[in-house]
């Protein structure tokens, strides 16, 4: 089969294991984990292959039973979805692998492998999705999934986050649909290469689309949790199971916030220097804020939580900067930090099991109790930290040469004094947690092999993540994602050229 | 031009009741109200007066047509309304079973 006609199958594949667990998953145990580690690894594969076949051809467009765009629906995958689809899928591997360990304590999980898998579908969805209604219904399924999945323990303290992470999601939804309508008033198509077309050969904005850029880059802030728009997320962090808490933190976060604000607003409208003003200042705001929060948590998942969004702001500030080299640093700090964040939630995974309890003042010498866990939860926290071999130091670095490079000296100050910011906290914090005197307590379980296996890799991914620096490797990986955002306007220039 | 003011009266309601009040099924109830504001406000994109179905056939000949795309995007964005406001219904019983109330301002055990 061509790579165009194998699209499709990274939403089939998810989608079909979703349905089919729940007739085998009440007779048998294990088929909940075995189908959705199976077909999450089917989509890893398929996405490496389709990330290298876009590295050939550019873009790849499957047009279900020839229809055309313009009436029918396109699934498009180019080189900003190719290496998204390559890394959210890894992490969503290694989660399915970790919560085959980690849900030993759950009754009727196979829901909850139903459930993950047609959050993986939802994701998968919203990456190849070539028209923004298209986009709309992948992006709903991911979050109620998602909200499902929070709720998941159905403890009161999970109910309650799950509520108020549902009621601002269905608010981000609502205005969703509501610019999606503005936009499809003023235009008459709903394919993004269509739109971008219409648009590039109008002079000047109709203010039909500014109201609708502003409904969309509100409700996207809020799916990425930028600092006005982040009170939903450290509830739903800290009280999700931590294969959830995972998967939000390295990839529902992404998906759903910032690839969404880089293909709406970076290739479907051009980019204004209204946007990249508001990008920059909801980047800055997230970066001091969260981190002078993050300083004051006693509990380590709420921790991870409040550094994740300090660190999504560096990445909206690379997109607010714009110039090429801040771009490919804000994607560089992204597959980082879904490559580190998901390694330290499940590692808080681990220590709970291990210890007990969240509250950082009761854990004790995890590294002594166990080695594996300490030494992942020590390699995320100098990754996210920047302490220089690992990649975390070099995005940032980066960033902040690239806002110098800009002429903005204090945005580049800035960026500097919160990752110093984030090596006080992290220090602070989880010294004593990682490097302590054990202390006898109340152990609830060990760390079984698939939580292992899960860590481990997730470790090694996040040490190699240096290797991106290299000019060899770096332009493979990221140059076509960053000449997708710098070159908005060539996007539908291309899909229509597929297409004729 | 009216039937769009109202629209959006409409959907000012439903933002109205989901940040202002305290119980939580009225806001569920709020969640509502907006995404039916909304799937009107697409109804009315589409509308033309005097229109009909674009159903071709012969001996038919159709001059005005409602578009028919955003009553498919309606009929979509309904579906999922369903599905969210199914969920918030399953988790504002659960919550009354384990806090005992439905004010927001109660249910507060997650602090910061």
């Amino acid at each position: 089969m061509t790579p165009q006609a194998l699209v499709p199958y990274m939403i089939f594949l998810p989608l079909s294991a979703a349905f089919l667990i729940p007739p085998f998953g009440k007779k048998f145990k294990k088929a909940g984990d075995v189908i959705s580690c199976l077909a999450s690894a089917c989509v890893t594969v398929l996405g490496l292959y389709l990330a290298s076949s876009v590295a050939l051809s550019r873009v790849l467009v499957h047009k279900p039973y020839g229809w055309q765009p313009s009436f029918g629906i396109a699934f498009v995958v180019d080189g900003l979805s190719g290496i998204f689809l390559v890394a959210m899928n890894i992490v969503a591997l290694a989660v399915a692998v970790y919560s085959i360990g980690y849900l030993n304590t759950y009754t009727d999980r196979w829901k909850f492998s139903s459930l993950f898998m047609l959050m993986l579908a939802g994701i998968n969805g919203v990456l190849i999705s070539g028209d923004i209604f298209t986009l709309y219904i992948f992006l709903e399924i991911a979050a109620i999934s998602g909200y499902f999945l929070v709720a998941f323990g159905i403890a009161p303290d999970g109910l309650e986050a799950a509520f108020k992470y549902a009621v601002m999601g269905a608010l981000a939804s609502v205005f969703v649909l509501l610019g999606i309508a503005l936009i499809y008033s003023h235009t008459s198509t709903l394919s993004i290469a269509g739109i971008a077309q219409v648009i590039s050969g109008q002079t000047g904005q109709a203010d039909v689309l500014k109201l609708a850029a502003v409904l969309l880059l509100a409700a996207f802030s809020l799916k990425a949790a930028l600092v006005p728009f982040h009170a939903w997320l450290p509830y739903a962090y800290s009280s999700a199971p931590a294969p959830i808490s995972a998967m939000l933190a390295g990839v529902s976060t992404k998906v759903l916030g910032i690839y969404t604000i880089m293909r709406i607003f970076f290739v479907m409208f051009a980019v204004t220097p209204q946007v990249s003003v508001i990008l920059i200042t909801l980047g800055v705001l997230s970066m001091i804020v969260a981190s002078i929060l993050a300083f004051v948590q006693v509990d380590i998942k709420r921790l991870f939580a409040y550094s994740s969004i300090s660190q999504i702001g560096y990445v909206a500030l690379g997109l607010g900067v714009g110039t090429p080299l801040a771009v490919f640093g804000a994607l560089f700090h992204l597959l980082n930090h879904s490559a580190f964040k998901p390694l330290l939630f499940l590692a808080s995974g681990a220590i709970t099991r291990l210890t007990g309890t969240r509250s950082m003042g009761k854990i004790r010498g995890v590294m002594k109790d166990s080695p594996l866990t300490g030494t992942a939860t020590l390699v995320g926290s100098l990754s996210i930290c920047g302490v220089p071999p690992f990649g975390g130091f070099w995005s940032k670095l980066i960033i902040i040469f690239a806002c110098i490079q800009a002429g903005r000296p204090i945005l580049a100050f800035t960026a500097a004094a919160v990752s110093i910011l984030t090596l006080a906290y992290y220090f602070r914090s989880l010294t004593q947690v990682i490097f302590g005197k054990p202390v006898i307590r109340g152990r609830v379980g060990a760390v079984t092999v698939s939580m292992g296996i899960a860590m481990v890799s997730l470790a090694v991914i996040s040490a190699l993540m240096g290797l991106l620096l290299l000019p060899n490797i770096g332009n493979a990986v990221l140059k076509e994602a960053v000449s997708v955002i710098m070159n908005g306007k060539s996007y539908a220039a291309m899909v229509a050229g597929v297409l004729k | 031009m009216t039937a769009y003011i109202l629209c959006f009266v409409l959907f000012s309601i439903g933002l109205f009741c989901v940040v202002r009040k305290r119980n939580i099924i009225k806001i569920i109830i709020g969640i509502g109200i907006m995404e039916y504001a909304v799937n009107l406000f697409l109804i009315l994109i589409g509308y033309c007066k005097e229109g009909r179905a674009p159903i071709f056939a012969e001996d038919q000949l159709i001059k005005n047509m409602v578009d028919p795309i955003p009553q498919a995007m309606v009929l979509v964005s309904i579906v999922l309304g369903l599905t969210l406001t199914l969920f918030l219904v399953a988790v504002a019983i659960r919550i009354y079973e384990t806090y005992g109330t439905f004010d927001i301002t109660k249910i507060n055990r997650l602090k910061g």
